[in-house]
C-alpha cells in the first residue's frame, strides 16, 4: 500500500444551518486518482474546497503529509486547483497566466520560460504563449487552467468538474489526456464529478457521496459490480434493484422465487435488496428460465437491445444482443455470482459507510 | 429583430442628431465667432486671462481631490458590497440612488446646517469635548459637497465591475500562492479597471463643471469655471465667451470619453 | 472582528449619505423659520404647503416633466435597442458612442448647447423646451438598462414563436417583451429619478415664469428657503421610501407571481 498523503478527519460543515458534510472521513494516497462522485448537493465540491482551503470545516481536521493544515490559507498549501469554469485571468496572456504562481515563488526568468514551454507541450498547446484566454475555445482554456496549476509542481491536483462545460467528444479526449498527465507527472489527483462514466473511466478509487455522507469507497470495478446499497447501485449505471429475502447463506428469495447466490452472512430470513445489472439478466426460452415473463418494451441501442420484461409483478430491465419481440413469452435466468445482495438502508437518509481504502 | 426592422432606429438617430450632435455644433459655432459672426479664437484664448485661468486651476484641483476622495471611500465599500449576497444587488443600487429623490440643492443646503459654526456636527463635537470643525465656506466644504453628491456615481460602477469578478478567479490566485495583497494588486484591481475609469469619469466631469455646490458651501468666495460659464450665459449674456470657455471644458470631457472607450469597451463599468 | 469593521464602514457611508436628508426632515417640523435655530415642533409647514400655489405648481411641473419625459425616453430608447440588434457592428458602436455623450458630457455643456439650439430654432422657452431636454438626457439611461437584457435574449425563443404561427409583432410582445420588461422598468425609474433631480439642464432650458422644484429652490436660496419646501421634499422622500420598502419586503410574492 502506498503512503497516505491526505487525511480528512471527522469533517463537518453546514451552510445556513443546513448540514452539507457530516463527520466525513477520507484518506487519500500518493499518486492516486481519487474521484468524488455524487449528485449535486452531495457535498463533493465542499469537500474539495475544504481541501483547497477556500472554506474551513466547522469541525474536524485536514492533515496533509503528516501536518495539520486545517488553518493554513490556500496560498500556503502544496495543492493546486483546476476550477469548474477554468477561472483564467482574462487580463493576462496565456504565458502570464501560467507564470503567475512561479513568479510568486520568485523563480528565475529562464526557469519560468522553460516551465511555460514544458507545460504548454504537456497540454498540447505549444506556441499559445501570447494569446489571450478569451481567444481560446473551452477545451483549450481548460487545458491552460491545468497547465497553470501543474507548473507549480503541487503534490496534489484538485479538479472541480473540469470537463463539465465541454462537449462529449472533447470530454472523452480530455479524459485520456488527464490519465496520461497523471501518469507522466506522478502526482495525486482529486477529481470531482457527477458523471459516473467519467468516474469509472479515469479513477483508481471512487468515493460515492450522497447528502453529506460517503456511501461507498472502492475501485471502479468493485463500485460497479458490488454496490453496497441501493443508492450506489442506482447512481452507478443502470440496474434492477429488487426487494428480496435472504433465506439462508447462498440462497435468496426474489419475488417469491428462490435464486442461488454467492453471498453469506446476512442471517436467515433477512429482508435485503438485490441488484442485478441489466446485462446480467439472461433471456431464454420460457421452459429454460427460473421465472417467466413477457417482453413489454424493446429499443435498439446499437451495441445491444434494451428490453423490459414483465415478470412476477416486476419490470426487469434487460440488455441483450439477442432480440426478443414485444409480446413474446420468455424465461429469465441469472448466474449466482451476478446477484449482488445489499443490506436495506436503516433510514431514509442512508447511513454513512466509513471504510478505509 | 431582423435587419428589415432597421427603420426602427430612425426616430432615435434623428433625435440624437437634432438634440446631441447639432447642439454641440452650436457651441462650436458660438465659441469660434464673435458678436458680428466673424471667426475668432479670442473666446478660447480668454481662458488664459488671469481670472479664468485661476477659476480653471481651482476647479481642476478641487475636482481632482474630490475624485480621489470618492475613489478612496468607494473602493473598499464596493469590495465589501460586491462580496455580499448577489440577490441583494438591486437593494444595494437602491440605497445609493434613493437620496436623489430628495432634491439635490436641498441636500447640499442641508450640509450648511450640518457644518455651520453652530451647526449640528459642532454641537455633537462640543458635547463629546472634541475640537470643533471650521470648514463651512472653505474649499474643504466644496470638496465635501462634491464628494457627497457624486459618491454614488463612483460606488455603482465600481460595485458593478467588482461584482462581475468570478470568486473562483480570486480563489485561483490564492491557490497559486498569492497572498491577499498580491491578489488585490494583480487580479482584483486590473479586473476592475472598467469600473474605475467609468467611476472617475462620472465624478470628475460633474465636479469639474459644477456651479452650484461652490455657491452653496464655498460661501461664494471661490469662483469655479462652471460659475464663470454660467454667469456668461445668464447674467452677462456673452454666449460667445461662454461657448468658448465650454469648449475648453470639452477638452477634458473628450479625454475622458476616449479613456472610457479604450478601457471600458463593453460597457462593463456601467452604472446600472 | 473583520465583519464588524465592514459593517461599521458601510454604516458610516450610509450615515454620510442620509444625514442631510435627516436634517431636512427635522427642519420640516421646525417652528422657527430659519435653519439655524430649533423653535419647537410643528406641523404647520405641511399645512401651509398645500396652500402655497407656487410650490404646488412647481411640483406639478416637475412630476409632469419627469413622467412624460421618462415615458417618451423609454419608448424611444427601447425601440432603439431593438433596432440596434439588427445593425452592423460598426453602425451600432457609433450609435452607442453617441448615446454615451449626454451621460459623459457635463450637464452645463449639455444645458447651454440645448439652450443655443432652441434659440437658433426660435423655439419659445417653457415646458416644451424642458421636456425635450429631459427626454434627451433620459434616453441613455433607458438604453443602458435595456441593452444588457437585449443581449441576453435568446433569438430562438422568438423564432420558435414565429414557427408556432404567431405574427412577428405578436411574437415580440409575447416572447421578447416580457424578458425586456425588467430592464425597461428600471430604465424608466432611473430616467424618472434623474429627471426629478435635475437642476442644471433645466436651469438653462426653462423659460421665464416656468419653474420646476429645482429651479424654484435655486431662486429661493438667496432670500431663504421656505420651510414648506422641506415639508414637500420630506413627503416625496418618505413616499418613495415606503413604496420601495413595500416592494422589497415581498420578494417571495414576487417570485410566485413570476
Amino acid at each position: 500500500m502506498k503512503k497516505e498523503l491526505i487525511q480528512l478527519i471527522d469533517i463537518s460543515k453546514s451552510f445556513d444551518g443546513q448540514m452539507v458534510l457530516d463527520e466525513l472521513n477520507l484518506h487519500i494516497h500518493e499518486n492516486e486518482f481519487v474521484t468524488l462522485l455524487g449528485p449535486s448537493g452531495c457535498g463533493k465540491t465542499t469537500t474539495l474546497r475544504i481541501l483547497g482551503g477556500f472554506t474551513g470545516p466547522d469541525k474536524g481536521r485536514v492533515v496533509f503529509d503528516g501536518q495539520d493544515i486545517t488553518q493554513i490559507p490556500p496560498n500556503k498549501r502544496q495543492l493546486n486547483t483546476v476550477f469548474q469554469k477554468y477561472a483564467l485571468f482574462t487580463h493576462m496572456t496565456i504565458a502570464e497566466n501560467i507564470a503567475f504562481g512561479l513568479k510568486i515563488r520568485k523563480k528565475s526568468k529562464s526557469y519560468i520560460d522553460d516551465k511555460i514551454r514544458y507545460a504548454l507541450k504537456l497540454v498540447n498547446l505549444d506556441g499559445y504563449e501570447n494569446r489571450m484566454p478569451d481567444s481560446l475555445s473551452g477545451g483549450q482554456q481548460q487545458r491552460i487552467a491545468i497547465a497553470r496549476a501543474i507548473v507549480n509542481e503541487p503534490k496534489v491536483l484538485l479538479l472541480d468538474e473540469p470537463l463539465g462545460a465541454l462537449d462529449l467528444k472533447l470530454r472523452q479526449e480530455m479524459q485520456y489526456e488527464l490519465i496520461r498527465m497523471k501518469n507522466e507527472l506522478g502526482i495525486t489527483f482529486v477529481y470531482v464529478t457527477h458523471d459516473q462514466e467519467e468516474a469509472l473511466t479515469m479513477s483508481d478509487t471512487i468515493v460515492v457521496m450522497n447528502q453529506g455522507y460517503i456511501q461507498q469507497i472502492g475501485s471502479p470495478e468493485s463500485i460497479y459490480n458490488e454496490p453496497e446499497n441501493a443508492f450506489v447501485a442506482d447512481f452507478i449505471g443502470e440496474s434492477n434493484i429488487i426487494p428480496a429475502t435472504m433465506i439462508e447463506d447462498k440462497l435468496v428469495s426474489i419475488l417469491g422465487t428462490r435464486f442461488a447466490c454467492v453471498d453469506t452472512g446476512f442471517g436467515n430470513n433477512c429482508p435485503v435488496d438485490v441488484v442485478i445489472r441489466p446485462e446480467d439478466v439472461i433471456l431464454v426460452e420460457p421452459s429454460e428460465g427460473i421465472i417467466q415473463g413477457i417482453v413489454s418494451h424493446l429499443i435498439f441501442k446499437g451495441v445491444h437491445y434494451e428490453m423490459e420484461v414483465q415478470a412476477c409483478g416486476f419490470e426487469w430491465l434487460v440488455h441483450s444482443t439477442t432480440l426478443f419481440p414485444v409480446g413474446k413469452e420468455v424465461g429469465i435466468r441469472v448466474d449466482p455470482f451476478n446477484i449482488q445482495i445489499m443490506n436495506k438502508p436503516e433510514s431514509e437518509d442512508e447511513e454513512a459507510v466509513i471504510i478505509d481504502i | 429583430m431582423t435587419s428589415k426592422n432597421k427603420w426602427l432606429s430612425t426616430p432615435y438617430i434623428v433625435w440624437s442628431v437634432v438634440f446631441i450632435i447639432v447642439p454641440l455644433g452650436m457651441i462650436l459655432y458660438y465659441g469660434l465667432t464673435d458678436a458680428t459672426g466673424a471667426f475668432t479664437l479670442d473666446n478660447i484664448t480668454a481662458i488664459a486671462s488671469a481670472g479664468h485661468a485661476k477659476a480653471l486651476r481651482v476647479s481642476l484641483f478641487l475636482s481632482l481631490v474630490s475624485t480621489l476622495v470618492c475613489f478612496l471611500l468607494a473602493y473598499p465599500l464596493a469590495m465589501i458590497l460586491a462580496r455580499m449576497q448577489t440577490k441583494r444587488h438591486n437593494f444595494i443600487i437602491l440605497i445609493f440612488i434613493l437620496p436623489m429623490w430628495m432634491n439635490f440643492l436641498l441636500r447640499t443646503l442641508a450640509w450648511q446646517t450640518l457644518l455651520e459654526k453652530n451647526g449640528v456636527i459642532n454641537h455633537v463635537l462640543t458635547f463629546l469635548h472634541l475640537p470643533t470643525l471650521k470648514i463651512i465656506n472653505t474649499p474643504a466644504a466644496i470638496v465635501l459637497g462634491m464628494v457627497y453628491n457624486f459618491l454614488p456615481f463612483m460606488v455603482l460602477p465600481l460595485y458593478n465591475s467588482l461584482a462581475k469578478i468570478d470568486v473562483n478567479v480570486i480563489n485561483a490566485a490564492r491557490d497559486l500562492g498569492a497572498n491577499h495583497f498580491y491578489t488585490f494588486i494583480r487580479i482584483i484591481l486590473p479586473l476592475s479597471v472598467p469600473g474605475i475609469i467609468s467611476g472617475i469619469t462620472m465624478v470628475f466631469i460633474p465636479a469639474l463643471t459644477t456651479f452650484v455646490i461652490s455657491a452653496l458651501l464655498g460661501g461664494g468666495k471661490l469662483l469655479l469655471i462652471g460659475d464663470v460659464i454660467e454667469q456668461e450665459f445668464t447674467r452677462t449674456s456673452n454666449w460667445h465667451l461662454g461657448s468658448g470657455l465650454s469648449m475648453v471644458l470639452m477638452i477634458f470631457i473628450v479625454i475622458n470619453m476616449i479613456l472610457s472607450a479604450i478601457f471600458d469597451k463593453d460597457g462593463e463599468g456601467s452604472m446600472l | 472582528m473583520k465583519t464588524v469593521a465592514k459593517r461599521i464602514y458601510i454604516a458610516l457611508i450610509i450615515l454620510f449619505l442620509y444625514a442631510p436628508i435627516g436634517i431636512l426632515m427635522v427642519l420640516s417640523f421646525n417652528e422657527s423659520k430659519t435653519r439655524a435655530k430649533w423653535g419647537g415642533f410643528t406641523f404647520k409647514w405641511y399645512i401651509a404647503l398645500f396652500q402655497n400655489e407656487e410650490i404646488l405648481r412647481a411640483l406639478f411641473n416637475t412630476l409632469l416633466i419627469a413622467f412624460t419625459s421618462s415615458l417618451i425616453a423609454t419608448v424611444i430608447g427601447t425601440v432603439a435597442c431593438i433596432s440596434m440588434t439588427g445593425m452592423k457592428r460598426r453602425a451600432k458602436s457609433i450609435l452607442m458612442g453617441i448615446t454615451n455623450i449626454p451621460m459623459l458630457n457635463a450637464d452645463i455643456v449639455t444645458g447651454i448647447s440645448l439652450m443655443l439650439l432652441y434659440i437658433s430654432l426660435g423655439i419659445r422657452f417653457g415646458m416644451g423646451t424642458i421636456l425635450l431636454s429631459h427626454i434627451t438626457f433620459n434616453i441613455p439611461y433607458v438604453i443602458l438598462s435595456v441593452m444588457p437584457r437585449m443581449r441576453q435574449i435568446n433569438i430562438s425563443t422568438y423564432e420558435a414563436a414565429l414557427d408556432l404561427g404567431s405574427s412577428p409583432i405578436h411574437a415580440f410582445f409575447k416572447v421578447v417583451f416580457p424578458d425586456l420588461l425588467p430592464g425597461i422598468l428600471s430604465g424608466f425609474l432611473m430616467a424618472f429619478t434623474m429627471s426629478l433631480d435635475d437642476f442644471i439642464i433645466t436651469h438653462f432650458t426653462k423659460g421665464v415664469g416656468v419653474d420646476t422644484l429645482s429651479t424654484k429652490i435655486y431662486t429661493e436660496i438667496k432670500k431663504g428657503i421656505k420651510p414648506e419646501m422641506y415639508a414637500l421634499s420630506s413627503l416625496i422622500f418618505v413616499t418613495v421610501l415606503t413604496l420601495l420598502v413595500l416592494i422589497n419586503l415581498s420578494p417571495t410574492d414576487k417570485k410566485k407571481a413570476e
